[in-house]
């Protein structure tokens, strides 16, 4: 039998990373279950980008639902998500905040912004991913919708398309509205 | 020829395919000729058959038919016709088609040029090879089928994705494709032998060059795609550690070890069981790629499509394939009894601590790749496992292997003697000492990380060269004998000489880029001039460029070395508008010394534009490096004893493949 466990040992590995996977599967990987959900907002205090007066503290998100969008000048997939940003703010159907994460250079935010058009109501800097350990980003974007009481509802992997906004942000939106 | 043919000869292809995964393995369990000659009829028909409907794809592609749903999704009637041919395969749908198309040629490569196989492995590994197949049939056909249509069709299609429409990114994918799927013929080859019972030095000789071929190509894709991401991305770097890139990453490394532990199966008869394991996991870790890119398990920059569904059908795929390989070996395997015993310090032993290195750094790529999931999946919450850790575990995993690779091949088999190779490669370390003294006299100062590398290649290097001198029996005989022999050297031995070689320069390349790298980013007037890495860089201002499906803001740059110009650079920003996105082309000025690399950015209101400025010393050693390597496994692929495999009378499939070295 000791002479056969070399032999065994990767379809025993093999079975335990298929169970993994499966779990792994179960899951839309733009609704992992973030252990900071229903949690507040931890507490951020995060400096202004270039250009602006005001940064974002957490007390400042509370009293409306608002989205909290993490981004960046360095993510190809944020400018691809970019417009559709744009277009909720001319709608004004919801305050968009932004967390303006890991550039290297303090400029490059702003200037993209600059270029692409700014679609958030407050920005917070946080060049050396503090407030992005704190909320468990995995990766940019991401947007995390926060209700009045400045709970975090739902967090959204990957950019925001239209579709994705009216079949899922939106109906949760509304429904924070409503209470 | 419309896309329903296509569709009617991939479903005659899956039925095919299965007569070719039953009849030929009947055969080869009853001993029966004409039943096991069904899988070379079986194998070209398949072939034609997928060639069929990846033709017609590729042809609804080329005429722009917005009726065929896949089309329309990912192609548009202005794009250059290189990138319509390449839009087929530039998508989830036509991908795993190209994957399909492949794995038949490969299948029909088997059966044409494998007339020197004993007859019933070859059976064997024509009917597995099919059931790959069948698997991958069934999974387009159900999941992903690329020919439905579209009613109404639209007046025009959505386009590609700009940053796929590049040169590099057009054959990024074939190539990689290619290496993935090569590597089922070594799965293919194991699973027969598993099923025959029986691994002997000629069937490594036989697995060794689909594997050889598979890596090269595996080498290739893997290098077109970092090389596309260096200068289409405009960060100046060239390997990310992001998911997809180490899903290829993780078959070369297996890949690379098991064309090592094949040698020894063929010259020496050892190492048996650990090389069919190889080969099993490496094609398992083949299908794990594609598992990774297509299901969207990870969350990755070039994820395609993201649908549980074809997620769940890639991971029984996957579980069916690496699973079945590895129940067969826990049954068979014990009785791959090892042959040739060896002393640790052999040649035997160098290649099994390449072997150990090749696979502790595949599980550790794997890891780093898999952690941040496994880790929120047992409720530990988010990290982000980035280049830090694998810089930090990966690149000292490889220097005792860097180090051994000069000396492995100095051994002899069965028992080497350490003193002695050293004392041929005392050369090396000279140069490696050279390298460190230099190094640190042009610059002024040691960069431990810098030193280490460049010493490491210019050692490997060296070593690798004094081995093939010490072949020749340079200077110890007279010149023109040691010419003479030169010419007798055979192809497989220049393979390895020159594959690494190609290795050591690319060490270089890498240090070079890696540790001496400069970079700025800057805001630059029009008519202004900085100085940067020893130049000067002047912007000249930009212009608007009309390219055929884009409109580029070109800028102008000249580059003065003192008051000497020595470059014109161009760099673009380019604006798509069918698919409203933008990409920017960086522009390169490339010396033996180092890249000088421009991307230019955004205007600012008052026309002043934000200007990356990289020097990445000596990249051009990496790609050269890459080539020599590539060069390298492709002499070893002609070298005859491969290609002649053995005697043509095992043709009469009686005689069973004996040892003959």
């Amino acid at each position: 039998m000791l002479r056969r466990l070399p032999y065994l040992l990767p379809l025993i590995v093999l079975a335990g990373l298929a169970g993994y996977f499966w779990s792994g599967l179960g899951r839309d990987p733009n609704t992992l279950p973030s252990v900071l959900i229903d949690q507040p907002l931890p507490e951020l205090a995060l400096p202004p980008i270039a250009g602006r007066e005001r940064g974002l503290v957490t007390a400042d998100l509370k009293g409306q639902v608002s989205l909290l969008n993490i981004f960046g000048s360095w993510c190809v997939a944020c400018q691809a998500e970019h417009p559709f940003l744009m277009q909720l703010k001319a709608e004004g159907r919801v305050p968009i905040h932004g967390i303006n994460w890991r550039e290297r250079d303090a400029d490059a935010g702003p200037a993209w912004l600059k270029r692409l058009g700014d679609p958030y109501t407050l920005i917070g800097a946080d060049p050396d991913s503090r407030a992005a350990i704190a909320l468990g980003v995995t990766g940019a974007p991401e947007t995390f919708i926060i209700d009045a009481a400045g709970v975090i509802r739902y967090k959204h992997i990957g950019p925001i398309t239209k579709d994705i906004w009216e079949k899922k942000l939106w109906p949760i939106v509304e429904r924070l509205r409503r209470g | 020829m419309t896309v329903e043919l296509g569709h009617f000869a991939l479903v005659l292809a899956l039925l095919v395919a299965i007569v070719q995964g039953t009849v030929p393995l009947r055969g080869a369990a009853r001993g029966s000729e004409p039943l096991m000659a069904v899988g070379r009829t079986a194998a070209l028909a398949q072939f034609l058959l997928v060639l069929l409907a990846f033709l017609s794809l590729m042809n609804a592609y080329v005429q722009s038919d917005f009726s065929v749903l896949n089309v329309a999704q990912n192609s548009h009637s202005a794009k250059p016709l290189l990138y319509k041919i390449a839009g087929t395969w530039g998508n989830h749908e036509g991908s795993m088609l190209l994957w399909v198309l492949i794995l038949a040629l490969f299948g029909a490569a088997l059966a044409l040029f494998g007339s020197g196989l004993p007859q019933a492995l070859k059976a064997r590994a024509l009917g597995v090879q099919a059931w790959v197949g069948v698997g991958f049939y069934l999974f387009i056909l159900l999941t992903s089928n690329p020919f439905a249509r579209l009613d109404p069709p639209p007046l025009d299609g959505q386009g590609l994705n700009p940053l796929l429409q590049d040169p590099g990114l057009a054959f990024h994918p074939p190539f990689l494709y290619l290496g993935y799927v090569g590597f089922s013929m070594a799965y293919a080859f194991a699973v027969a032998a598993l099923i025959g019972g029986r691994v002997d030095p000629g069937w490594a000789r036989w697995v060794r060059p689909w594997t050889l071929a598979a890596w090269i190509f595996l080498t290739i894709g893997i290098v077109l795609g970092s090389w596309w991401a260096y200068y289409e991305l405009g960060w100046g770097g060239w390997w990310y550690w992001d998911p997809v890139e180490n899903a290829s990453l993780i078959p070369w490394l297996a890949g690379t070890a098991l064309l090592h532990s094949a040698i020894v199966v063929e010259k020496r008869d050892a190492l048996k069981g650990w090389t069919v394991f190889l080969a099993l996991v490496t094609f398992g870790f083949s299908l794990l790629g594609t598992f990774l890119v297509r299901s969207g398990v990870l969350t990755s920059v070039h994820a395609f499509a993201q649908d549980p569904a074809r997620g769940v059908f890639i991971l029984l795929l996957l579980l069916l394939f690496a699973g079945g390989g590895f129940a067969l070996f826990a049954w068979r395997g014990p009785r791959l009894a090892g042959g040739g015993l060896f002393r640790p310090i052999s040649r035997e032993g160098s290649l099994l601590f390449n072997n150990l290195v090749l696979s502790v750094a595949a599980a550790t790529v794997l890891l780093g790749t898999l952690y941040p999931l496994l880790l929120e999946s047992m409720g530990g919450g988010k990290v982000s496992v980035g280049p830090p850790f694998f810089n930090r575990i990966f690149v000292p995993l490889m220097l005792p292997l860097i180090a051994a690779m000069a000396i492995g091949p100095m051994l002899a088999w069965k028992r080497g003697d350490l003193g002695q190779a050293m004392k041929r490669l005392m050369v090396a370390a000279g140069a490696a000492l050279a390298a460190t003294a230099a190094v640190s006299a042009i610059l002024g100062s040691i960069e431990p990380a810098g030193v280490l590398g460049l010493a490491l290649a210019a050692w490997l290097l060296t070593g690798t060269l004094a081995e093939l001198a010490q072949r020749i029996r340079l200077f110890a005989v007279p010149l023109a004998e040691s010419l003479r022999r030169l010419k007798g050297v055979p192809l497989g031995a220049w393979g390895m000489t020159l594959a690494h070689a190609g290795f050591a320069l690319m060490i270089a390349g890498m240090t070079g880029s890696q540790v001496w790298r400069q970079e700025a980013t800057l805001v630059m007037h029009p008519g202004t001039a900085v100085a940067f890495a020893g130049f000067e860089v002047g912007f000249d201002g930009v212009a608007s460029v009309p390219g055929p499906n884009y409109i580029a803001e070109r800028g102008r740059f000249t580059i003065r070395d003192g008051k000497r110009v020595v470059a014109q650079l161009e760099p673009e920003k380019r604006r798509y508008p069918v698919e409203g996105r933008e990409t920017t082309e960086a522009a390169i000025r490339t010396t033996a010394w180092g890249d000088l690399y421009l991307a230019v950015g955004d205007a600012r209101d008052d026309g002043a534009r934000v200007v990356r400025l990289y020097f990445n010393p000596l990249m051009l050693w990496l790609w050269f490096g890459a080539a020599v390597m590539v060069a390298g496994g492709g002499l070893s692929v002609l070298d005859r004893r491969l290609r002649l495999g053995a005697p043509k009378r095992v043709r009469t499939g009686a005689v069973p493949a004996a040892a003959r070295s």
